[in-house]
């Protein structure tokens, strides 16, 4: 879908300082390079399935479809992989592709801390230095975290500025890799920032869509009617709906963070209340006030807290190809009590909202219908904060 | 000719960044006119953003202050309509795309004609995103700066070629911000971009000292001071305008040597 410049219709580009230019010239020029080189996917394909475990599990949720009395329920288990979420996908491919450019360091940011501990992970892996850019609102909502961040060998730096939550992890990894180039590899976490960042995420997490097509039609002889995903960056959305784009009956619904809701200040629901802006690198939509401040937003979820999407997003919106719908704080926290309740899985807080909304969907559709959530991770790391939001102190 | 070309036709440009609104509106005004009063050869002002990512601590510190008093994009250009009954050197506005992209381009760009703003800096717009802006500003005759960064390399003699005002050239790696020493190897930089323009071409980043300035002035022909003008705003505030002048005179003056 990407088109030579990095756009995606309106959105996408490159709109950073010059000071990066030849370094994300540098890394487009080594994805193209080794994109298509058999040798360099087999050892992709070989880390993605002795170290990350997969492929990751279609799962047939039994329970749940039965008491939602409505389409067939099954979770791609994304939390399942090696360190607890999708992330990984991203950053086993960004990590050997930054090896191969013969980078020593990968710095990131983290919102939730899931992509720090998969950056760390892999820079353990890999032998390399690990610095990790965290709002340090979240480094207390995520402590747990932050300590497998720095047990992994990281160096975890908690960002003050701006609202200390993942919009400025990002700026401060931003700033940090134009101090340090030569060395350095910036393992963003999410389909954003400044082409050709969304397009190789997009291609790393692509397997879950080529996974789930695999097993559904294995299982069920057929596609799936429906694909829903939750929204921040949107990594997993894309990963998960990336191999059905061109299957136009397959309905792909990302879900976003409302937060307290889309009719107030406290939302994180880009593509709901945001406008078209230009941050980060990138063009797409970005809640923002009148004269383009980027909104201080808010979600229970610190990993889908963040004021811009995607840009492959915001054109498979513009476009209808996708429907992105909003999903409270107080839903997602009902969805990730149910899943444990009914299926004994314990999601994400930034998945429940996709389980939220399938609550909702699947009773509407017949039963011969098929519906695929992305369980996008696991939820041991938001047992703490979720505790807390039902009024429940208990020790990490 | 531009009139950004009047800034560096008698000697070294000395260019002053402010940050507007930081503390307040009325000290910009009055530190832009002391710092003219001193010798400043043309103005560059900042148009506050809530995320401006090509900054140090310094200058983020700037910003915050000013959204926090209240600033906007309109109350920047009613600013520049009262400092344009006096003040005639150059102006050129700093900010970052979204600032003018959100306004509308044509609307924030027609403005910045009418009201005496000669052109427009923005860190996050490279060579390859210019044509966002571009077409507009050559029809409202503002000129668009170009940035050239000590990793420009190969990319130097294509952004020099097209280069119109002035051009910045980042003196060091990283974001804005006060250093003890630059050490890129500026000399380089500077004899290919003479080779392909006859654009000026101002330094900045990191640039604090009067023996700084006068280094980086003689080899290229100015030299650009922001955060070494912000710490007086944050240390002084409100009465920050007459250090300011006295610093600008002690900088003006050392790049004419």
């Amino acid at each position: 879908m990407t088109n030579p410049n990095g756009r995606f219709g309106i959105h996408g580009g490159q709109y950073i300082p010059e000071t990066l230019m030849n370094a994300v010239i540098e890394l487009e020029e080594a994805y193209n390079k080794y994109k298509n080189d058999p040798q360099f996917q087999a050892e992709l394909t070989e880390l993605f399935n002795e170290y990350a475990g997969r492929p990751s599990r279609l799962y047939f949720a039994q329970k749940m479809t039965e008491d939602l009395g409505g389409a067939k329920i099954y979770l791609k288990r994304e939390d399942l992989n090696h360190t607890g979420a999708h992330k990984v996908n991203n950053v086993l491919g960004q990590a050997l592709l930054a090896k191969k450019m013969g980078k020593t360091r990968l710095i990131a940011e983290t919102g939730a801390g899931q992509h720090g501990v998969a950056t760390a992970t892999a820079a353990a892996l890999f032998g390399m230095e690990c610095v990790v850019f965290m709002g340090e609102e979240d480094t207390k909502r995520q402590a747990l975290n932050v300590y497998r961040m720095r047990l992994l060998g990281a160096e975890v730096i908690p960002v003050k500025s701006g609202t200390a939550t993942l919009k400025d992890a990002v700026s401060e990894c931003m700033r940090e890799w134009t101090t340090r180039i030569s060395d350095t590899h910036y393992c963003l976490g999410s389909v954003m920032g400044p082409h050709p960042f969304p397009t190789i995420v997009r291609d790393f997490q692509a397997v879950i869509s080529k996974e789930i097509k695999e097993q559904i039609l294995a299982k069920e002889g057929r596609l799936p009617d429906a694909v829903i995903a939750c929204v921040g960056g949107g990594s997993n959305a894309i990963g998960s709906f990336y191999n059905f784009i061109e299957d136009k009956d397959v309905r792909l619904i990302g879900c976003e963070a409302a937060g307290r809701g889309i009719d107030t200040f406290e939302t994180a629901a880009t593509v709901n209340t945001g406008r078209v802006g230009i941050f980060h690198g990138m063009k797409s939509y970005f809640c923002q006030d009148e004269y383009g401040q980027i909104a201080p937003v808010y979600s229970i979820s610190a990993g889908l807290d963040y004021p811009g999407v995607g840009p492959e997003h915001a054109y498979l919106h513009d476009i209808g190809r996708a429907e992105y719908v909003p999903v409270t704080d107080e839903e997602a926290v009902q969805a990730f009590e149910y899943l444990a309740k009914t299926e004994g899985i314990i999601p994400a807080i930034e998945s429940a909202h996709a389980v939220a909304y399938a609550r909702k969907l699947a009773p509407t559709l017949d039963k011969d219908k098929i519906v695929v959530i992305t369980i996008s991770g696991r939820g041991d790391k938001d047992c703490a904060a979720i505790a807390r939001y039902r009024g429940e102190d208990i020790h990490e | 000719m531009s009139k950004i070309a009047e800034a560096f036709k008698n000697g070294k440009a000395f260019i002053p960044f402010i940050t507007c609104g930081d503390p307040d509106l009325e000290t910009t005004a009055a530190v832009v006119r002391a710092a003219v009063a001193n010798g400043a050869s043309l103005i560059e002002l900042g148009i506050p953003f809530s995320d401006p990512t090509a900054e140090g601590p310094v200058i983020q510190g700037a910003n915050l202050r000013a959204l926090n008093g209240g600033v906007t994009t309109d109350k920047v250009f009613d600013l520049v309509r009262e400092l344009r009954t006096d003040v005639t050197v150059p102006m050129v506005f700093m900010t970052y795309a979204n600032v003018v992209f959100s306004y509308g381009a044509e609307k924030f760009i027609s403005t910045c004609a009418e009201i005496g703003i000669d052109g427009l800096i923005l860190p996050d717009l490279p060579f390859e995103e210019k044509d966002e802006f571009l077409p507009i500003c050559h029809q409202y005759d503002v000129d668009l700066i170009s940035l050239i960064a000590p990793t420009s390399e190969n990319r130097i003699a294509m952004i020099a070629k097209e280069a119109e005002g002035f051009i910045y050239l980042v003196s060091s790696l990283g974001v804005t911000g006060v250093r003890s020493e630059i050490k890129t190897d500026l000399e380089s930089i500077v004899k290919v971009i003479r080779e392909n323009t006859t654009t000026p071409c101002a330094i900045g980043f990191g640039i604090s000292t009067p023996e700084q300035a006068a280094k980086m002035a003689a080899i290229s022909d100015g030299a650009i001071v922001g955060s070494a003008i912000i710490k007086f705003l944050e240390k002084h505030g409100k009465d920050a305008p007459s250090y300011v002048g006295e610093y600008v005179k002690s900088m003006a003056d050392a790049i004419q040597i």
